[in-house]
């Protein structure tokens, strides 16, 4: 994966946030090329929710560029529902559309944004069910799966939208341990077929399996963005090593 | 003479009772579905970012929940033939005023719910590619009406109640029929009984229904 095309995928130039007078992000700035995995970490508050959420715009930011292929997010012309429609976002609390079923759900982006068909969206909404290995929940609602059945089903939804890149924002964190495999396979998998990935996440075998970077947050700033190697090998900051020994241990 | 009570005339005024009945759930069923319709904008204006439309209706709300629904009942009926030059007849403006009226009601319960649509839902949305009125129509109103369908119920016991109100104008509801027919017969208290049983029935078991709607909600949490 080194041989990278060369205008990178996601760009964020000097990133700044606020919330009043409350600095969440400062001076962010990183690249994703395409088909890189890059994992997000850092003490909770220090802001990866938010520079996540700044990629497809979700969160407005005051400074800064965040450019997706090659258009600007911050760009007040930029139509962002459309922009979003080729970013997959998988949240933490998989928010399924509780008052739909699993197919609906699955189908519902396919239909009211992209325009397909029913029978087009169905057939995609089929195989990737299938892919997450849930065909046989296709009818129920997702109050009925277990909460790894509906992480699976939240990527499967983001991934029938034929996404140009994936933001992943503590997919397993809210899932009982025994389900946080389940969920880490299908990422897995979704890596290694070269998707563009952008995932907030304290699961350090996941990001030793498959990321190619990590990033290290603190206080709204990128402390540290290294290679994978480099940065389990030897993190520069003081912070980063901490975090690290303290998330490694248990 | 009035020492004791004679329903047998009941059977006979019936049908004329049916006729105020029927008057009395058209305008409770017609200024709940308009309510509701035009109080969800309302809320929509309410929560939206533009401050003059947000102004707007929250003035709209405020006035109509600060002045009693027998003056707007009376005044509607004054009022609106001055401005369109002809005559309304009670009954279409009752329907007018109470949907108005109702509205404002209906407004801040739907707002609410809207506001009762956890955040990640509203994201989770966008986050798809819908635009505002996409994720309002498909996301998020649904959710709102399904988690405020008890205090909306409620609301509209309430309003059927409060139909009765129309016998300021003379139009022709249930109590206004069982007055008439109480005089007809020369049975006035045993007809306004009967209304009262009328509305008596159809208040509790709507209430029932709303108790069960809660106790399921409840469970679901
Ligand atoms: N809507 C908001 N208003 C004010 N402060 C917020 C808001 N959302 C998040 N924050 C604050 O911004 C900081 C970063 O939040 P977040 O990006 O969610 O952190 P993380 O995902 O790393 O835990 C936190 O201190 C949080 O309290
Ligand atoms: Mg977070």
């Amino acid at each position: 994966m080194n041989q990278m095309t060369n205008s990178p995928m996601i760009e964020l130039r000097n990133v700044s946030k606020w919330y009043g007078q409350f600095q969440v992000l400062t001076d962010c700035s990183t690249q994703v090329s395409k088909g890189e995995v890059i994992v997000v970490c850092g003490p909770s508050g220090s802001g990866k929710s938010t520079l996540i959420k700044c990629v497809n715009g979700l969160e407005a930011f005051q400074q800064g560029e965040v450019i997706v292929k090659g258009i600007s997010v911050g760009d007040p012309k930029t139509a962002l529902p459309k922009l979003r429609a080729h970013v997959g976002m998988v949240f933490q609390h998989f928010e399924l559309f509780p008052h739909m079923t699993i197919t609906d759900n699955l189908c519902i982006g396919q239909i009211k944004v992209l325009g397909r068909s029913k029978d087009e969206a169905q057939q995609k909404a089929a195989k990737l069910l299938d892919r997450v290995g849930l065909k046989a929940q296709a009818h129920k609602h997702p109050g009925q799966l277990s909460g790894g059945q509906q992480q699976r089903v939240a990527i499967a939804r983001a991934l029938c939208m034929d996404p140009i890149c994936m933001l992943f924002d503590e997919p397993t964190s809210a899932l009982d341990p025994e389900m946080i495999n389940e969920v880490l396979d299908v990422m897995v998998e979704l890596a290694k077929e070269g998707m563009t990935m952008m995932c907030v996440s304290h699961e350090m075998g996941f990001a030793r399996k498959v990321a190619h970077r990590v990033i290290f947050m603190d206080q709204g700033r990128i402390v540290e963005d290294a290679t994978k190697e480099d940065f389990f090998g030897t993190p520069r900051s003081e912070r980063a090593q901490l975090f690290l020994s303290k998330i490694l241990s248990h | 003479m009035h020492g004791d009570f004679d329903f047998s005339v009941l059977a006979d005024s019936l049908p004329f009772l049916w006729t105020g009945l029927q008057f009395t759930l058209k305008l409770t069923i017609v200024a709940m579905l308009g309510g509701i319709a035009l109080g969800t904008l309302l809320a929509l204006a309410r929560l939206s970012p533009f401050a003059m439309l947000a102004k707007a209706a929250s003035w709209y709300v405020n006035i109509m929940r600060s002045i009693p629904l027998v003056m707007v009942i009376l005044w509607f009926f004054l009022v609106i033939p001055l401005l369109t030059g002809q005559p309304m007849g009670a009954e279409n403006s009752a329907l007018v005023t109470f949907t108005l009226f109702e509205a404002a009601f209906y407004c801040e319960i739907m707002r609410a719910g809207i506001q009762s649509v956890a955040r990640g839902q509203v994201a989770a949305g966008y986050a798809l590619g819908f635009t505002y009125s996409q994720n309002m129509r498909l996301v998020i109103l649904p959710q709102a009406f399904r988690n405020m369908v008890p205090v909306l119920l409620t609301q509209t016991i309430v309003l059927f109640q409060d139909t009765s109100l129309v016998y300021a104008i003379g139009a022709k509801d249930l109590l206004k029929a069982a007055e008439v027919a109480g005089k007809n017969y020369n049975r006035p208290v045993e007809m306004v009984i009967f209304a009262a049983v009328i509305y008596f029935v159809v208040c509790y078991s709507l209430s029932f229904v709303v108790k069960r709607l809660q106790q399921r909600y409840a469970i679901k949490r």
